[in-house]
């Protein structure tokens, strides 16, 4: 039994706590629960529990050839967008964090894709990736002697495609948050590194990315998460096609519950989503912790 | 060479290079402002370029005209501005008794909001779509705000800014026979201004550009947000790309706006979550 006092300090910290952790328990909480539930049923089309499948919708969605699809788009989306971003915003980060007349103006100009809503973003680059001559990167690629690429109608390119501009549009958070970690580094490590002749390239290698390893962890955990979660460029650019090739998981729980109504099955991808972003999130901090250096 | 054209040989090569790579992350912002003013012939010639010829200032005038746009910005104001304003007030004040007050239990709750951010929002939505659905709540303010109005994430950034504050201002403030909510309203929250700036910088720039949940929570065209008209733009012409992209011009303007007069605020705060968290 709690103390009169602390039973006091309880209820009085409740008052402060109560707004959030009601919006948590009804938005977060309690709709966990229920994914995990309905992930057993089948539905009807008002979303009621109708039928018991137990595991059954997981083991359909395991054996099913679209799923492993997804979960091969997800994952290649993935590996295409979060290496890349990261290391040409370490690259602009380095760039920009020199003491020169005017390097405001290019931080800003850096970071400004974080203000670039997706909706907006793929609407441009469904312009420039326009499959005939007309679309710019076509263009670019024709003055380069390429012939034109049918960007995001062809299985083989509309991943890469969607991966481009994904990249493109993640650059300002990353900048952002590496020159952040660039900028807390100590001065004296360099100096000394200095003194005893290591040349750029070596103090880049040598210090700036070890001390800046758990600022890269953070934005690896992050911009993986955030792949995972991508729908909007797909919504607009390919739904999910062509043939599939584009329809990462998200994209598929959205087909399955929102255009067939197949809450039950649905919901099953939902609960696989939220273990892979679990299990991917606690494996990064357990290696996370080994590998990188803090101060 | 000596030393000092060494020197600037060096920095004339910084600048290149620092022009160079805003040019390629600018460029496609730029010729979108570039689309948005030429006429369809030019949008449509071959080759594509950039700059315009002649200025036609009418592409913004027909965007509007197309869709709803003015309507759709109402309501992607009112959204972002109801969620941010409840997330820096039910924020500060989880972060208050987070930061400033002893009761049992504090971990555990702490680690309750923390693991809100595990949760994936893709992972929630069908059985919150159903709440609202069978509420009635579909095409609402409430519908498109009430699931955001907590944060985590604001929570843990403005404990983590109260934590920096010195205790002995809590005690003071209780020997005046300062009431723990005076407090945090007329001491805590005034110096907690950069903090709640972060807060508000992020949360508007996040809802102004949210799609999934808006594009689930609205079907009637008078309560679609921004980021979902947008895509009305395409349907109604698929050639008038100079159309489209002046209805982009208009739709990105408040957020790169907001980030401009923010921007300092916003790279401080995310920094030092990310830097020291």
């Amino acid at each position: 039994m709690l103390q009169k006092k602390s039973r006091r300090e309880l209820l009085y910290a409740a008052l402060y706590l109560s707004p959030s952790l009601l919006i948590f328990l009804i938005f977060v909480f309690y709709p966990m629960i229920k994914t995990f539930y309905l992930s057993l049923y089948l539905t009807n089309p008002h979303g009621d529990p109708v039928v018991w499948k137990g595991i059954q919708n997981y083991a359909k969605l395991i054996a099913s050839e679209d799923f492993r699809k997804s979960l091969v788009a997800s994952s290649l989306f993935i590996l295409y967008t979060v290496p890349g971003t990261i290391m040409l915003a370490l690259i602009l980060a380095v760039m920009a964090n020199v003491k020169l007349r005017g390097i405001g103006i290019f931080r800003m100009i850096f970071s400004s894709t974080i203000g670039v809503s997706v909706a907006s973003a793929a609407t441009i680059w469904m312009f420039l990736l326009a499959p005939g001559g007309n679309g710019m990167l076509n263009h670019f690629l024709n003055s380069l002697g390429f012939s034109n690429v049918s960007w995001l109608v062809t299985t083989q390119t509309a991943l890469p495609a969607i991966a481009l501009m994904t990249v493109w549009m993640g650059l300002g958070f990353n900048f952002i948050i590496i020159i952040g970690g660039l900028q807390s580094l100590p001065e004296d490590v360099y100096e000394s590194a200095r003194i005893d002749g290591a040349n750029g390239w070596k103090q880049f290698w040598y210090i700036t990315v070890p001390l800046l390893s758990p600022t890269l962890f953070f934005v690896i955990v992050v911009d993986t998460i955030n792949a995972f979660q991508a729908f909007g460029q797909f919504n607009i650019l390919t739904q999910g096609g062509p043939d599939r090739a584009s329809n990462v998981i998200v994209y598929s729980i959205y087909q399955e519950a929102f255009v067939n109504s197949r809450f039950g099955p649905a919901s099953a991808q939902a609960v696989i989503l939220f273990l892979i972003i679990l299990v991917l999130t606690l494996i990064q901090f357990r290696i996370g912790e080994k590998k990188v250096h803090y101060q | 060479m000596n030393a000092k054209q060494k020197k600037i040989a060096f920095m004339v090569l910084q600048y290149a290079l620092l022009i160079l790579a805003a040019l390629v992350i600018i460029y496609p912002i730029l010729y979108v402002i570039g689309i948005s003013l030429m006429n369809s012939g030019e949008a449509a010639s071959y080759p594509p370029h950039v700059i315009p010829h002649q200025m036609d200032l009418g592409n913004f005038k027909k965007a509007m005209d197309t869709a709803p746009l003015g309507h759709f910005m109402l309501n992607s104001l009112m959204v972002s501005l109801i969620v941010t304003f409840s997330q820096m007030v039910t924020a500060s004040l989880a972060a208050y008794a987070f930061a400033f007050l002893e009761f049992p239990y504090k971990n555990t709750l702490f680690i309750v909001f923390l693991s809100t951010m595990m949760i994936p929002g893709e992972s929630t939505l069908i059985p919150n779509y159903l709440t609202m659905r069978s509420l009635g709540w579909i095409n609402t303010y409430q519908g498109l705000t009430l699931p955001f109005m907590a944060t985590a994430f604001g929570t843990f950034l403005l404990r983590q800014f109260f934590l920096t504050l010195p205790k002995e201002l809590f005690d003071a403030a209780r020997i005046d026979g300062c009431g723990k909510f005076r407090f945090l309203w007329s001491i805590v929250l005034p110096l907690a201004r950069p903090a709640l700036g972060t807060l508000g910088v992020y949360s508007f720039i996040t809802t102004w550009n949210q799609y999934l949940w808006p594009l689930l929570m609205t079907n009637d065209t008078n309560m679609r947000t921004v980021q979902i008209g947008i895509g009305m733009l395409q349907f109604q012409d698929a050639t008038a790309w100079n159309v489209v992209m002046a209805g982009v011009v208009i739709i990105l303007l408040p957020s790169l706006l907001v980030l401009i007069l923010g921007q300092k605020q916003l790279i401080k705060g995310l920094t030092s979550g990310a830097v020291k968290g």
